[in-house]
């Protein structure tokens, strides 16, 4: 029999940047607030001694460890999902402050467009633009409303940035002026400029001087040291949950922390939900901790998993489009091009996670696509985020993969490559979806989950346009040798992509076509919040981690009403 | 050796911001302490002259006969050749990087998801094997011993190289019946804790005295680059290992 616990305002279930958010915003508000961490505490001090390659990128140190759970994925539905047996195309974080601790720190908004893609693209191009399948829709939420909380969020970050000529309005500039700038990034400007573009450098977490938070927390400057993402930093200079929220958190004497503790269900009367249940992993005891507001703030994957195991809302079936529990997954796609210089040997090593430079001339409904059979488009970038020896073995095309000329190569065009790249926007498809796989488990008895994902033929064509602009570029850039990324075929789970995963439990205006409301508050509980990139209708062309915090400040001012007047707040 | 300045400590701070006005957060303060004592600290740094320079970790974690270490080792030796670029896999150490690395986590699959039922799946879903990586290195290094007997008549680290380097080929083009595995998926794994073992730091086993960095112009774990980073002349550094980190 699990023992129940004396019940509390609020229990958060993970404890990265959304629940280290909602957690300061709370507790501040004077809510009891208990977050339920199934990894261990860590702090700045743990990283000095973490410029290791090995231990951090390629044996994901900081990952979550996939022995204990993962998930199984297929292409299509005619296939048997199988499991992720080891991490390759994303990499869930783990322990305290999640994958949040091991990002590189690129803090873009999303733009007007993505907000209201549905209707603006309908009005613009017709009915007919959006094709059949696609299940694209407005996110019941406008730019203008995500203004203050994007604003929020960066300001407890600190992000250094200057105005992208492209975007959004903004209320504010940004708290610190930007990173510097570099040869390569130099290079890239100076190409696009000359082709029209209006390039700016990227919104960076990695801090251009040291800066105080709203909640008197400081966050160091950046040292360029190169060992960003995979990694957590030594200088306390890279934002993440554990130094810019958590100990705003702690400091109000209204937050715990409960660590090793893995939350297994969410309590669900049928109205509203009760709590949660979890394991102590180190005791093997299982508790109930009641609460007024339960709030999923784990990654994508597993706030869609606990609504399914919970059996909360209407799992989404691809068969009658019914059903809205693990609809619209989607990811991103990664045009680009590779330019390989002979003459010129560039300081590619080093670097910080978020130093870039970018343009949105492609990105959204800048450009014209009347004549284009997608829709949307990506941000175009570059960055040096610090080349490492193991991962980065760049080789002309015809190069062998090992031997002699491999070597040579390699060795070679280590320092003499420059990519341009770019982050393509996903758009919801009916047959990539999220459910629980029949067969297999995770080291507690509950079911794995399932992805079903593919790419489809808008992130074909999306993916062919864009990687023309980037190899544009870079021969623009003076390349000796311009190698543009091969067309896209099938999804793999394996190689390296992106931990951009978005969908699964998705806001909208209506309870038929999503699983929250537009302060994530879930339509069949209104004390359950569940929080995160699974709220996204769609995944747009530029990381989207700004946007989770935003939509957390957000959810946090849907618990402070809900707790006021204890109702649906939409 | 363009702009290579000393990063002062007193630089450190200020820049940092670690030194700048109203500095909290006990773990920022702790961690920079830490290095100061680890830097000071005698237990970390084995002084005594007369110590023994002998390689110790030289030796076998894994492997339990020689014969097999030295397949592996040309093996290796065939991927990441020895040449006028610098040392190869061999001189590197690789081979023992490799020995050491199927003893623990990564050969026995420790944080992979190892549970059934196993099916072979397509290949956009990945490992799906019921063998774990030291299994696998284990098999595949008596196929290529058995291939090299077949081919050839003798052991195969007395081939000539591109006698070596047919077999290897074999395998690598999945050519070679395996079992619960493909020769492929072996040969892809070999291929990968070889150029691991030649860029990974040297407190592994590998990438010996830095060569492996020094070939690539990596400066290895240097602590920051905000002096050189906008440097428009490529600059060289003297590596910096973990253990240099820590013992400076």
């Amino acid at each position: 029999m699990p023992k129940t616990l004396p019940k509390v305002d609020v229990v958060t279930v993970g404890v990265g940047w959304t629940g280290g958010i909602l957690a300061a915003e709370l507790a501040r508000d004077g809510m009891k607030v208990v977050g339920l961490e199934r990894g261990k505490e860590r702090t700045t001090a743990d990283y000095l001694h973490g410029h290791d390659e090995l231990r951090y990128a390629l044996r994901y140190k900081l990952m979550q460890d996939v022995s204990k759970e993962t998930i199984t994925f297929r292409n299509n539905r005619g296939q048997r999902a199988l499991p992720m047996r080891q991490l390759g195309s994303f990499l869930l974080g783990e322990n305290l402050g999640g994958a949040g601790v091991h990002w590189n720190g690129q803090t873009y908004r999303f733009f007007p467009y993505d907000f209201e893609i549905k209707s603006l693209t309908e009005k613009k191009y017709g009915k007919e633009k959006i094709k059949k399948d696609y299940l694209v829709q407005d996110w019941g939420i406008t730019y203008n409303e995500m203004e203050p909380y994007y604003d929020q969020f960066e300001k407890a970050c600190g992000i250094s940035g200057e105005e992208n000529p492209m975007a959004g309005k903004r209320s504010n500039p940004y708290p610190t002026p930007p990173m510097k700038s570099t040869p390569i990034l130099e290079k890239f400007k100076k190409a696009t400029k000359q082709l029209g573009y209006q390039p700016y450098q990227i919104p960076s977490a990695n801090l251009s001087e040291p800066y105080m938070n709203q909640y008197d927390q400081q966050i160091n400057a950046c040292q360029y040291c190169a060992f960003c993402e995979r990694f957590g930093c030594e200088y306390g200079a890279k934002s993440d949950p554990v130094v810019t929220v958590i100990p705003a958190a702690k400091k109000t004497g209204n937050y715990e922390i409960r660590y090793h503790s893995n939350v297994t269900e969410v309590l669900y009367d049928g109205e509203k939900v009760t709590g949660v249940k979890y394991v102590d992993i180190y005791s093997g005891e299982e508790y109930i901790q009641p609460a007024e507001v339960v709030a999923l703030t784990s990654y994508v994957m597993n706030n869609v998993k606990f609504l399914l195991m919970s059996n909360i809302g209407e799992p989404y079936n691809p068969n009658t489009g019914r059903g809205v529990v693990g609809r619209s997954y989607c990811y991103q796609i990664l045009p680009g091009a590779t330019g390989f210089y002979d003459e010129e040997q560039f300081n590619s090593f080093m670097g910080a996670g978020a130093l870039g430079t970018s343009i949105n001339d492609f990105y959204g409904d800048n450009f014209d696509h009347s004549d284009l059979d997608f829709i949307h488009g990506g941000v175009i970038s570059i960055t040096q985020t610090g080349k490492r020896p193991i991962a980065n073995n760049p080789t002309p095309p015809d190069t062998p993969r090992w031997g002699k000329e491999f070597k040579r190569n390699s060795i070679k065009y280590y320092t003499r490559t420059l990519s341009v790249g770019s982050q393509g926007a996903s758009l919801p498809h009916r047959e990539n979806y999220l459910d629980l796989d029949p067969t297999y488990k995770d080291a507690y008895g509950l079911p794995l989950l399932r992805m079903t994902y593919n790419f489809t033929d808008q992130d074909k064509k999306l993916h062919r346009y864009i990687t023309k602009k980037t190899a544009e570029i870079s021969e623009r850039m003076g390349a000796s040798k311009t190698v543009p990324h091969p067309e896209l075929k099938d999804y793999s789970i394996v190689p390296y992509q992106t931990t951009h995963n978005t969908g699964g439990a998705i806001m909208g205006e209506d309870p038929n076509t999503s699983v929250v409301n537009s302060y994530l508050q879930h339509w069949d509980a209104d004390n359950l919040f569940v929080v995160g990139a699974s709220a996204f209708p769609h995944n747009g062309g530029v990381n989207p981690t700004d946007t989770v915090g935003a939509l957390a400040y957000r959810a946090a001012e849907g618990i402070k009403m809900y707790r006021k007047n204890g109702e649906l707040l939409v | 050796m363009a702009d290579e300045e000393t990063y002062s400590r007193r630089e450190f701070l200020r820049k940092s911001g670690y030194a700048a006005g109203g500095l909290v957060g006990g773990g920022l303060i702790a961690s920079l302490i830490t290095k100061q004592v680890m830097e000071e600290d005698p237990k970390t740094n084995p002084s005594d002259p007369n110590l023994s320079n002998d390689h110790f970790n030289d030796a076998f974690m894994f492997f339990t006969n020689r014969d097999d270490f030295r397949v592996l080792a040309s093996s290796c030796e065939r991927i990441f050749p020895d040449d006028e670029n610098g040392p190869g896999a061999i001189r590197l150490g690789v081979p023992f990087y490799i020995d050491h690395q199927l003893a623990g986590p990564w050969g026995n699959n420790t944080k992979e998801y190892m549970l059934g039922p196993f099916y072979k799946g397509k290949r956009t879903q990945g490992y799906q094997s019921r063998l774990n990586r030291g299994e696998i290195f284990r098999q595949g290094i008596q196929k290529i011993k058995v291939m090299s007997q077949m081919e050839f008549q003798k052991s195969f680290q007395e081939l000539e190289a591109d006698q070596q380097d047919n077999i290897l080929s074999a395998f690598a083009q999945n050519k070679v019946n395996m079992s619960g595995t493909s020769s492929a998926e072996f040969f892809e794994l070999m291929r990968a804790a070889t150029i691991e073992g030649v860029y990974a730091d040297p407190m592994y086993g590998g990438n010996r005295n830095m060569e492996g960095w020094k070939m690539k112009d990596f400066p290895g774990a240097q602590m920051a680059y905000i002096r050189q980073i906008q440097s428009d002349q490529f600059i060289e550094m003297k590596p910096q290992s973990l253990h240099n980190m820590l013992n400076k």
